[in-house]
């Protein structure tokens, strides 16, 4: 069924009885051309993309929980193309493209927003990073803006521009970025691959790779084995465990990130706002909720809740930035596993088993980039070649020395 | 929880007082070992689902670094040893 403005009106006058689930319950079959594991963001995208671009419908999406029950709904909803390195930017702007044309593409509001993300710098070295940044940005086609402590003032003007510590100069902004409806995005991609033949298969957890003859053969599940061609993970925190199983020796650790959401204001926060004393990021949801976050705990976890410690100095760094933040009650906090990589950059990649397929590694950023990971992946499984924008992402970037370290912190998870 | 840490040295401290270097459980290869092994030591993780063992540093206390054993589910610590005497205890 498509979406339309002539479809509210019809299936309103009709009582609203005849709307069909937005996919389909189906029962495995015995083997499929492609299997992904993970019916995350990451996942569904893939397999979406799979099916429309790549003429590849014979996919399953095998699905541990039920869909959309890890990060891509426990995210802060930021979409953004503001990275530095060249083996980034192209690849998160090409993610941006998808996203403006996202909606008209999946015929589903996922409520982009672009109302511009802004990233605050506190001190002239801070300043002169983020001017290196824009510049950065402004090589690879994409617009940045340099707004000076003036400006910023009239534009976000209950910041605490007179810390003592940390005091407000300036930020740098994307305007294009902003927020979409996590949830949106799932089902959308979720319905739209569904729509063009692949099963989503939920609450089906995958137990074992089997393999012949050094090629996967299929996966063993809760609901039994079920062949495939080729295999691709996209398991995000749990993807040192799914790659155990066919032996992968992945470069990863899981990590736990918190966000927060507070009740329901008044339309009070514009933009999406990063912190630059800390890395705290805010904005303001359409029902109203104040949605954020910060750093990762700091311990390699597998557990989807977090640290009270960690609470308290997001919230301590939030109300630095907005003292008004003080008088707000925090709603509901949440967790997520995070797929923490060594240089704090993804893997979109083939293994050293010829038909597995890898998708792993996306930190705390990876929501922003499902459309351009769905696409770049799919592009990989569907004709074994690298798309042109995630050549820089490589497994074996490591061993070759081409680490895409962003904030330059090191072989060291949790500095990411 | 991993909130409160035992140090052998300081007694119970909250975490924050603590900088996480990581797995515990690697061995730094002999400096004439194969690009591979030096690969993996830098890079690849075990990152297992339940019980590990880490480094901490306690940054804030007596400035040991410290192997805590804990569990990454359930978030419960088992152990925490002084690293040099865990080398020692290993060793013997």
């Amino acid at each position: 069924m498509r979406y339309s403005a002539f479809s509210i009106v019809r299936n309103a006058l009709s009582g609203n009885l005849n709307w069909r689930p937005q996919w389909r319950q189906p029962q495995p079959k015995s083997h499929y051309d492609v299997i992904i594991v993970g019916g995350g963001g990451h996942g569904l995208a893939t397999a979406y993309y799979l099916a429309k671009e790549f003429g590849v419908k014979n996919v399953a999406v095998l699905e541990k929980g039920y869909l959309g029950s890890g990060n891509v709904g426990r995210n802060t909803t930021i979409v953004r193309s503001n990275y530095m390195l060249p083996g980034n930017e192209p690849f998160y702007e090409f993610s941006m493209k998808l996203w403006e044309g996202l909606e008209q593409d999946l015929n589903y509001n996922v409520m982009l927003s672009q109302r511009g993300v802004i990233m605050l710098y506190h001190s002239d070295g801070q300043r002169d990073a983020y001017v290196r940044r824009g510049n950065a940005m402004w090589m690879e086609g994409v617009s940045a803006e340099l707004i000076e402590r003036e400006q910023l003032k009239k534009m976000i003007p209950f910041l605490n521009y007179d810390h003592a510590r940390y005091p407000i100069l300036g930020g740098l902004l994307q305007r294009r970025a902003g927020t979409a409806r996590h949830d949106a995005v799932a089902w959308g991609y979720a319905r739209g691959a569904d729509q063009h033949g692949v099963d989503i298969i939920e609450h089906c957890e995958v137990t074992g790779i089997r393999r012949e003859n050094g090629v996967v053969t299929g996966v063993e599940t809760s609901r039994g084995f079920i062949g495939c061609g080729k295999l691709a993970l996209a398991a995000a925190g749990n993807s040192s465990r799914v790659g155990e199983m066919a032996d992968l020796k992945l470069p990863l650790e899981s990590h736990v990130l918190q966000a927060f959401v507070t009740e329901g204001l008044k339309p009070c926060i514009d933009h999406v706002i990063v912190y630059g004393g800390g890395h705290f990021y805010i904005s303001q949801s359409d029902k109203g909720g104040l949605v954020f976050g910060a750093e990762i705990d700091g311990y390699s976890s597998y557990a989807q809740r977090g640290n009270l410690a960690t609470a308290e100095h997001v919230m301590e760094e939030g109300v630095s930035m907005i003292p008004g933040l003080s008088r707000v009650r925090v709603l509901r906090a949440w967790g997520g596993v995070m797929d923490m990589s060594m240089d704090g950059s993804p893997i979109i990649d083939r293994t050293s088993i010829d038909n597995l397929y890898l998708n792993c590694g996306w930190c705390y950023g990876g929501f922003k980039a499902t459309p351009a990971s769905g696409y770049c992946f799919a592009h990989l499984i569907a004709r074994n070649d690298t798309h042109p924008v995630a050549r820089a992402l490589r497994l074996d970037r490591f061993a070759r020395g081409y680490a895409v370290d962003e904030a330059g912190a090191g072989p060291q998870p949790n500095l990411h | 929880m991993a909130s409160l840490i035992t140090c052998p040295h300081c007694g119970v401290r909250p975490k924050e007082e603590f900088a996480i270097r990581g797995d515990a459980s690697l061995v730094r290869p002999a400096p004439s070992a194969s690009d591979e092994a030096w690969h993996d030591y830098v890079y690849v993780r075990a990152n297992p689902r339940g019980r590990t063992v880490e480094h901490w540093h306690h940054v804030a206390g007596c400035r040991r670094f410290l192997v805590v054993e804990r569990d990454t589910v359930t978030h419960e610590v088992y152990s925490v040893v002084d690293a040099a005497a865990a080398v020692r205890g290993a060793e013997r």
